[in-house]
């Protein structure tokens, strides 16, 4: 689906979400529901704004010494009996799993939720080598049954109703045709994957912390899927982003009290799993991928989304995300944030992206770690157009809107006729054609311009 | 003190009425306001469509007619955004630098450098405010909701010096119309359905008329209340604190 969906734009895809209007009405109540638990919860904290300029310094911090952090935590983890990988791109990511698969020569391996597994798509490349991963975040297997990619960072099932639950669990875990009672549902799910996890050799997870004082590093979960999934396997796989880093674990006193608020409303996720030494006879392998990371380091304008610790809060707070859903983005990660880190993955692919925004600024203002995300879209819109990935009648169009603005006089003659015109013969503007005109009436034009009025009237303003 | 309107290019050619309110109440004020005829546009609709390196020609012009003044003031909290974060020119620097300084939204100088404390002015119906985002996040004029901060509206407090103007509450008091410039027809689907539920939101509380700083927002707003065949209008603050100011209203 999602390679399908890439040829399409997010104009596009919003499109075809927008034709069932109620669904985008349920669509956008549930996820602005999440955006105010946020505020509640974030109102129950006087230093919030407080919160936020720490964590912002402690990443920023981060940022500028991401070398000495980087260092320290691999001889931390190692110290601690960790292996410890590298991985420039994707690929390298994905072999290093898979050759870690391999040693162990096992097809029972279970997943929790990693956004970078989503972003290096391994779960499409150990499929294509003949190995199947269960996801075991109750929305992830969610999708993963569907055989679709997540929707949202946090929820990855969100776009789903739990009728459609019912009849995907009837489809493939055998449950009773028209039961969509939740907790039937999740109990359903749970007895299913307890066999998953009894029998898995290899437990995958994600990293929402690394801790280079200690080479520790903290999964947060609300389902304990990461502590089954590793406590019962024989080998462990962290996979983080090399910006996933935070100097102290006494700094998980901020982060910790902020993630779960910003992401649910929840004062903490009900898990915060630290992982330090492997258990007795146990592997843990940690693998630090770069994928464009420290490109995006040298960046001035755009080296402040590394700074993301994937609450989704900007998700829930976007107007045109609550109204698109998350597959129009058509990338692992949707939303405001994903909008201004996709396209420093594959600018071509997701040049329309920056795009899909109004530019509101609620992202920048929801963000615990005040990443300037509404200004990074404005940017990455300069970048692109500027490499040429726009169309040539919207460039068109643009550069007669510049000369005709530069020019006072061709200002007024373009204005007087437009307003005759729309006049005369409205049916030239008001059509089919006009993409304003499908939901919504033009302006009407008045017999003058403000500059015709103030020339007329000397004594201007004194009416 | 010497003030340069700056009107917005589509408010002169689609909204004279909001410009002319916005002059009669700066001239009522007794201020020394000034129009330059020679003005087309800020540059926005080009820099947020991607295309800020051909804003040159509108960025030289805009300073060319306003540089000169001390105070430049414009019924639009957008369009002012855009002037304080990205006018430049080469060898303009020292102009852009102090335009950037002296340019007010129309409610933050008649609240911030004015002071004014009292309004001549009546209108006696049920009004939402529709808070645009960049006046509101950009310029905050009044504080936003994502924050953990004191409230404040300055686009508020002048209303309600207005005599008769009942406010109505939101469900969600700024959340954005989705006109977003070229965004309105390229992303026409949600555009149109982020202002659909702004128009509810307005219209299940009661409204008569819709108010709000910027008539980006409200033209795109409009169009929807039409195309519903609404009776409810919407009207830039502008026209409402200079209704009755001398009697009636432009």
């Amino acid at each position: 689906m999602e390679k399908e969906s890439k040829l399409r734009d997010h104009a596009t895809l919003a499109h075809a979400f927008n034709k069932d209007e109620q669904r985008v009405d349920w669509h956008d109540k549930t996820l602005w529901m999440v955006r105010q638990k946020r505020d509640k919860a974030a109102w129950q904290i006087p230093e919030w704004e407080d919160l936020r300029k720490a964590a912002s310094s402690i990443k920023n911090n981060v940022l500028s010494n991401l070398y000495n952090y980087l260092i320290e935590f691999e001889n931390r983890a190692q110290a601690n009996g960790v292996i410890l990988h590298w991985a420039e791109t994707p690929e390298e990511h994905n072999q290093i799993v898979l050759s870690i698969i391999k040693k162990h020569n096992t097809s029972n391996i279970v997943k929790s939720k990693s956004m970078l597994t989503e972003e290096c798509h391994l779960n499409d490349y150990l499929e294509k080598n003949g190995i199947s991963v269960i996801d075991t975040d109750l929305g992830e297997r969610i999708v993963q049954l569907a055989n679709e990619p997540p929707s949202h960072i946090v929820l990855p099932c969100i776009h789903w109703k739990k009728e459609e639950i019912g009849e995907l669990f009837h489809t493939h875990l055998g449950t009773p045709k028209g039961n969509s009672d939740h907790q039937f549902l999740t109990n359903a799910a749970r007895v299913h994957l307890r066999e998953k996890f009894l029998t898995s050799k290899i437990a995958i997870t994600g990293v929402n912390f690394a801790v280079a004082e200690t080479g520790e590093i903290v999964v947060c979960t609300n389902e304990g899927n990461a502590d089954l999934g590793v406590q019962l396997a024989d080998v462990h796989i962290a996979c983080m982003g090399i910006e996933k880093i935070i100097p102290k674990r006494k700094d998980l006193a901020i982060f910790l009290r902020l993630l779960a608020r910003s992401a649910t409303g929840q004062p903490i996720t009900t898990y915060s799993s630290h992982f330090n030494v492997p258990r007795k006879d146990q592997e843990m392998h940690i693998i630090l991928v770069d994928n464009g990371r420290s490109k995006r380091l040298a960046s001035d304008d755009f080296r402040s989304a590394l700074k993301c610790i994937r609450c989704g809060a900007c998700f829930n707070t976007c107007p045109v995300y609550r109204r698109s859903g998350g597959h129009s983005y058509h990338t692992a990660v949707a939303g405001p944030i994903g909008s201004i880190l996709s396209p420093a993955w594959n600018i071509k692919d997701n040049a329309d992206l920056p795009f899909a925004s109004t530019l509101c600024g609620s992202c920048s203002n929801v963000c615990p770690v005040k990443i300037d995300i509404h200004d990074q879209l404005y940017k990455w819109r300069q970048v692109i157009t500027k490499s040429g990935h726009v169309s040539k009648p919207k460039t068109a169009a643009i550069k007669i809107m510049s000369f005709v603005l530069s020019n006072p006089t061709l200002f007024k003659v373009a204005g007087w006729v437009g307003r005759k015109t729309m006049k005369i013969f409205p049916s030239l503007i008001s059509n089919r054609l006009n993409p304003w005109f499908t939901q919504r009436e033009m302006p009407s034009p008045p017999e003058f311009s403000f500059t015709e009025w103030y020339q007329k009237n000397k004594n201007h303003g004194q009416s | 003190m010497k003030i340069g309107l700056f009107i917005p290019c589509y408010v002169n050619q689609f909204y004279p009425e909001v410009a002319i309110a916005t002059l009669q109440i700066l001239k009522k004020l007794e201020l020394d306001v000034d129009y330059p005829v020679n003005q087309t546009c800020c540059g926005q609709p080009m820099a947020n469509s991607g295309f800020e390196h051909l804003t040159t020609g509108c960025n030289e012009l805009f300073i060319e007619n306003f540089h000169k003044y001390d105070y430049i003031v414009s019924p639009s909290g957008s369009c002012v955004l855009h002037v304080k974060e990205h006018i430049k020119a080469n060898g303009l620097e020292m102009e852009s630098e102090s335009i950037q300084k002296k340019i007010y939204e129309l409610t933050e100088f008649l609240t911030d450098i004015i002071k004014i404390e009292k309004i001549n002015s009546t209108f006696p119906f049920k009004v939402g405010l529709h808070q645009s985002c960049h006046g509101q996040r950009g310029l905050k004029i009044s504080q936003m909701t994502e924050l953990v901060a004191p409230d404040f509206s300055k686009t508020e407090k002048l209303l309600k010096m207005v005599e008769g103007i009942d406010l109505i509450s939101l469900s969600r008091k700024d959340e954005c119309c989705g006109f977003g410039g070229t965004f309105c027809v390229t992303e026409e689907a949600v555009s149109a359905k982020m202002g659909k539920d702004r128009v509810a939101d307005h219209v299940s509380h009661g409204a008569d008329y819709i108010t709000g700083n910027d008539m980006s927002c409200l033209m795109h707003l409009e169009g929807i209340l039409k195309r519903d065949k609404s009776n409810v209008k919407i009207i830039h603050i502008a026209q409402i604190l200079n209704a009755g100011m001398n009697g009636e209203r432009i």
